[in-house]
């Protein structure tokens, strides 16, 4: 599909923060991979509940909590066919990939984590999926182990063959990396991990805008995605877990909507998934995210993968072209994310710089120091794209970088 | 192409980027302390070397941004040979420069340093600029620990 057939002018329209100007240009927002903007559905979806339908979920019989807790339950059906889970039950809602992270780590890891064990992660983790592992390692004496990396930014998968143990109980792998855009082969992970009946987790943040899930193909144990990195609002986050893995798992909060009967002496939990929302949850936001996969499902998963691969393609040619630019990350499978620094210009200065023409690019760590530190960087800026970016937007970029090194000079 | 921003990046800024004056390690320093900013990764050493109460050298490793490395370099070169209490009041007119309210400012007061009052009106930026005195600071109070900015 050529790039000129992708509806993208009819995309930006739906986004009313794209119409924005910062510092008396039009915005260029290429910092999609630190969070996304929202579609005029998202942002009506949540007026709109707030206007007609709201009340708290699962609790009245009154007809307003009838019609919200409809709402809140059909995105949960919305999530489920999005990701091709095999059930509603599969579905937690919790506040984001770090949570869901977290929610694994201190549930089925301290039940199933001992001293002495080992969880298996990459060294280009984010850090939400290094230090709730380090926390339970703490708890437990459990090992931290992490599979390294190459100078292309891919997982050196004999290494992580190796690593693979008898003692191994987790494996906590991510399936796009934030700062570099590497694609882990997650698939050959989980097959080998599963011949060794070891779970898998996967931090799917990075990678669910930017191409179909399947986590029935993909076998993944536990998946998880946040709402704001895929146009629905923040504070609103996914975890899926295989059915049998989540009812063998003790809850993680205790509280309202959990419980099944409550008495002083003891408590029955509630069945999956609410065994794991406890308290009000973010209605709002739910809604938002069952707006948002409405959207992109009206658009496809398939065409943006194929779209967004373009940009990137057209972005990594210009910018190899850019004398003193130096891309960090080169994975052979790689998504929309263009990581590099420049020769003796700080990042910092380069976000300012782009910022002051409107541009907006991440510079700093990306949560992933690690990272920076195997590749002997402080920082490094990174011009992330989404489905609404064009290749207009990517030639203002490298205007922007090579005006910027002329001043540098 | 770049005009929105020349009051934050000042010719001397681009220059003391590119040649940082008094950018060594000083083996024979009396006081050595680490800033370090963990949002961006900005990392420095200040070293001084102390004559009783005065400065007698001042210099500085690390890397950083143009901002926070022309405020370091700009900062070694003016504390040269002040007492601690001198360059404690000049501590506090940057800070007042950087993050004080308009009025407070006194640019002739600060003489060289006026050169980064821009970063007023850039938020994200300020810490850049204040590193390198917070650094100083500690050195000054004879604290070993490193200084976060956060």
């Amino acid at each position: 599909m050529a790039i000129t057939t992708f509806p993208v002018e009819k995309i930006r329209a739906d986004f009313p923060i794209l119409k924005e100007k910062i510092r008396n240009k039009p915005l260029v927002y290429l910092d999609n991979a630190a969070t996304c903007q929202k579609p005029q559905a998202v942002i009506d979806s949540i007026s709109y509940l707030y206007s007609h339908d709201y009340a708290n979920v699962h609790r009245g019989v009154h007809t307003l909590s009838v019609r919200s807790t409809d709402k809140f339950e059909g995105a949960r059906t919305k999530v489920k066919t999005f990701i091709n889970a095999s059930s509603e039950k599969e579905i937690i809602f919790v506040r984001g990939a770090t949570e869901a992270i977290n929610l694994v780590a201190q549930t089925y890891g301290k039940a199933n984590i001992k001293e002495g064990d080992e969880i298996l992660i990459t060294a280009m983790e984010h850090h939400s999926n290094i230090v709730p592992w380090q926390m339970l390692c703490e708890q437990t004496g459990a090992v931290l182990k992490v599979a390294p990396i190459n100078r292309q930014g891919e997982l050196i998968f004999a290494e992580f063959e190796k690593l693979l143990s008898d003692k191994t109980r987790m494996v906590a792998v991510v399936h796009m990396s934030n700062a570099l855009g590497t694609i882990n082969p997650v698939k050959k992970i989980i097959a080998l991990a599963h011949a060794k009946n070891i779970p898998v987790l996967l931090d799917g943040a990075q990678a669910i805008p930017h191409m179909a899930i399947d986590v029935q193909e993909l076998d993944c144990d536990f998946y998880v995605f946040s709402g704001h990195k895929l146009y629905a609002p923040s504070g609103i986050g996914v975890l899926y877990g295989n059915q049998a893995l989540l009812d063998g798992m003790p809850p993680y909060q205790g509280g309202g909507d959990m419980i099944r009967r409550v008495t002083f002496a003891e408590t029955e939990y509630n069945t999956l998934p609410y065994k794991f929302e406890a308290g009000t949850p973010s209605i709002a936001d739910v809604v938002g995210l069952g707006a948002a996969i409405d959207y992109l499902n009206e658009i496809g998963m398939d065409r943006i993968a194929v779209y967004e691969a373009e940009l990137l393609a057209y972005a990594t040619e210009k910018a190899l072209r850019i004398k003193g630019l130096r891309i960090i990350g080169e994975a052979a499978e790689k998504g929309a994310i263009l990581s590099f620094v420049l020769d003796k210009i700080h990042p910092h200065d380069i976000g300012t710089m782009l910022d002051s023409l409107g541009i907006a690019v991440r510079a700093g760590h990306h949560c992933a120091m690690p990272v920076m530190d195997f590749f002997e960087v402080p920082a490094t800026a990174r011009a992330s794209f989404a489905m609404y970016n064009t290749k207009e937007e990517i030639d203002s970029l490298m205007e922007g970088i090579e005006s910027l090194i002329e001043v540098f000079g | 192409m770049f005009d929105d921003l020349r009051d934050l990046y000042q010719e001397v800024i681009f220059d003391h980027n590119r040649n940082p004056r008094n950018f060594r390690i000083m083996d024979t320093a009396d006081r050595k302390v680490d800033g370090f900013n963990p949002l961006c990764g900005d990392r420095l050493t200040l070293y001084l070397k102390m004559d009783g109460d005065v400065i007698v050298d001042a210099s500085f490793q690390g890397s950083g941004c143009a901002i926070s490395t022309a405020s370091v370099s700009l900062m070694t070169e003016i504390v040269k040979g002040k007492t601690v209490q001198e360059a404690d009041e000049l501590f506090k007119k940057f800070h007042e420069m950087t993050t004080g309210k308009e009025e407070q400012i006194n640019l002739e007061a600060v003489g060289k340093l006026a050169v980064l009052a821009g970063v007023r009106e850039y938020p994200a930026r300020v810490k850049c600029a204040t590193l390198a005195w917070h650094t100083l600071d500690a050195a000054l109070k004879n604290e070993q620990k490193a200084v976060s900015t956060e």
